[in-house]
């Protein structure tokens, strides 16, 4: 494998079973008892490559999977298909206890600072417990030492350990959040969301001091999220997901520029510009549900180049001109 | 004493003064549980000696009836006993088997509703036995095991077991009660972020369900110990009053109130009444204070 490629998805299949109990599955119809069971297929195939240090953006609606893939990549969900890698090892099939080592060097920050901290835990314990759990060894001194380090780092004072998450304001908790995962040193953060519960102003202080921290750490990051602004500020690449699946991966710069898929070309035209007559494509229909995949191609439902080959045909991702990587047959045929 | 500033500033104390039920049920079951525990040292005669007690004096009235004696504040029951001293001594049995069965059933309800919240597997099996046991009522579980227990050990034996039987009896009868809250917090905590990010961590279940979840789940629990105790402590008055409880020469308030029940009609009603009056009276503070902590926990109340 490259040696420069600090976490690989391959395939990754996720889907849940929302049948309910055991007798839910029962199903009368046509004077038959029928078992069957409903499964929300919410990642289907998903392969991304995340070089070390650089910023891997994954952008799509909600309830595309973007952050069912976060967190099957973190192990929070054990995955249906696919692997994940981190260097060389194997990490999705892992116990427990020989996953541990992996958990210091892959940490997740969260989208909702309310929930993301124990509210009975003061800062200073919810910042210590990684420290104690990975390296047991450390002395109390060298503990409380860290975590005034890290405090430090994400610009929170150290003095703040006894004050508890509420007494905090949404873009403190983050810090704190962000924090937390930095304890462990880390050099994979998923983020999933985590400034999509702020304001626009603390939006940016966040951004920032993510975007810091990965110089001071080297840190690499996959960042979940909707707001394409942010992802262009942040990201190096990005990979757009439409309904579990992954339409385009490109350089961001490439993306905005030039997005190839016709899902991307409908999500940049949202972006609200000023000074331009709208220029919005507008898209028809509903995203279809993830319980029932239409055939074909996902998108297949909504897209104005639809053909037959689309309805019936999975596109795979192909390779094109400027590192792009798309899933569209229109593409493929040079139609778009 | 910056400790002592804190509780003194803190919101739980404002809102307890502020409110007239709070204090003044906290002040009567404060009297009671110090009249209780202190009973050896102020109660006027002791009751289980049976050196101190006359048959003579069996079924003297109150000290303000015509026939009362002064040595008698309450009068005196079937056997002689001075009813004050017996009923004090009596309270403090019957609390102590209703913090007993109380944490006795909390102890099994927070572990099963920890375990059968967090683990998927579990679920199933242990919320179904919580359902068969609370599809009994509580006191033919209770009436069942007593029964059991005292033809096991026979009446004179049972005597010296009876308190720690009925502790583990309530206890045993009314732990789902427990499980079955702590399971709906443990299912409203597990969604959250903060679980996600301790199983990022690494951390054990174990410890995520005893450090992470269990603190947020606590204020429930608190809440319904308080009802928990008022009725356990009627539990056990009710199999006393059957005949299950405990025995005579050590009563409880429920077995007082049934000693004195062969009596009221003929005109020895202060046997029966004066324990009674002290049980309800026990029940209704501690219910109260457990509704009025019901309320402080609730943020969703207005605390007026």
């Amino acid at each position: 494998m490259d040696p420069l490629i600090l976490v690989s998805i391959r395939n990754l299949v996720k889907r849940f079973d929302i049948t309910g109990g055991w007798l839910d599955q029962f199903r009368f119809s046509g004077g038959k008892i029928s078992k069957e069971r409903t499964v929300v297929r919410a990642v289907n195939g998903v392969s991304i490559d995340v070089a070390q240090g650089e910023t891997v953006s994954v952008v799509g609606e909600s309830g595309c999977g973007k952050s069912t893939l976060a967190r099957t990549v973190m192990g929070l969900y054990p995955p249906e298909e696919g692997e994940v890698y981190y260097k060389n090892d194997r990490i999705d099939n892992l116990s427990e206890a020989r996953r541990q080592p992996f958990r210091a060097h892959m940490q997740m920050v969260f989208q909702d600072p309310y929930a993301s901290l124990n509210p009975r835990m003061t800062l200073g314990k919810i910042l210590k417990e990684p420290i104690c759990f990975h390296q047991p060894k450390l002395g109390k001194v060298a503990v409380a030492e860290k975590v005034a380090l890290v405090m430090e780092q994400v610009g929170i004072d150290p003095d703040w350990h006894t004050r508890y998450s509420h007494e905090l304001s949404g873009g403190q908790r983050q810090r704190i959040s962000i924090a937390r995962a930095l304890t462990v040193e880390p050099d994979f953060i998923v983020a999933d969301e985590p400034i999509a519960a702020l304001d626009v102003s603390i939006q940016a202080q966040i951004l920032n001091l993510m975007m810091d921290l990965q110089e001071q750490n080297n840190l690499t990051y996959l960042f979940i999220s909707h707001d394409l602004s942010v992802v262009e500020h942040i990201s190096k690449r990005v990979a757009v997901m439409y309904l579990g699946s992954m339409c385009e991966l490109a350089q961001a710069k490439e993306l905005f520029q030039r997005p190839r898929h016709p899902y991307t070309q409908a999500l940049l035209s949202a972006i609200p510009q000023l000074g331009k007559a709208a220029s919005h494509e507008k898209l028809t229909g509903d995203v279809p549900s993830p319980i029932s995949l239409p055939s074909g191609c996902v998108f297949h439902t909504r897209c104005r180049h639809t053909n037959d080959r689309c309805r019936q045909e999975i596109p795979q991702l192909i390779d094109v001109e400027g590192g792009t990587q798309v899933a569209c047959h229109g593409v493929e045929e040079g139609r778009l | 004493m910056a400790f002592l500033r804190k509780i003194q500033r803190s919101d739980f104390v404002y809102y307890f003064f502020r409110d007239p039920i709070a204090y003044i049920s906290f002040g009567i079951l404060l009297v009671l549980f110090v009249g209780a525990f202190a009973a050896p040292l102020i109660a006027p005669h002791n009751p289980y000696d049976p050196t101190t007690i006359d048959i003579m004096d069996s079924e003297l009235p109150p000290v303000w009836a015509s026939e009362g004696s002064a040595r008698f504040l309450l009068g005196t029951d079937d056997m002689g006993r001075d009813m004050l001293s017996t009923m004090l001594y009596g309270m403090r049995i019957s609390i102590l088997i209703g913090l007993g069965a109380v944490l006795l059933q909390a102890t099994i309800g927070i572990v099963v509703g920890l375990l059968s919240g967090y683990i998927k597997k579990l679920d199933a099996i242990l919320m179904r036995i919580a359902d068969v046991q609370l599809s009994f009522s509580t006191y033919m579980i209770a009436i069942f095991i007593g029964a059991t227990f005292q033809m096991m050990f026979g009446v004179a034996n049972y005597e010296k077991i009876a308190a720690p039987l009925l502790i583990l009896i309530i206890g045993l009868a009314e732990w789902p009660q427990y499980a079955r809250t702590v399971r709906a917090s443990v299912l409203a905590e597990r969604r959250k972020e903060y679980i996600e990010a301790a199983r990022i961590i690494g951390l054990s279940r174990l410890r995520i369900m005893w450090r992470h979840i269990l603190p947020n789940t606590l204020s429930p629990v608190l809440v319904i110990s308080t009802v928990q105790v008022a009725n356990a402590i009627m539990s056990e008055a009710a199999l006393s009053f059957l005949g299950l409880g405990m025995p005579q020469n050590k009563p409880s308030l429920g077995s007082l109130i049934t000693s004195g029940f062969e009596y009221i009609f003929s005109g020895t009603w202060w046997i029966t009444i004066f324990p009674g009056i002290l049980l309800v009276v026990l029940i209704l503070v501690i219910n109260l204070l457990g509704d009025w902590i019901r309320d402080y926990l609730n943020p969703k109340l207005y605390k007026g």
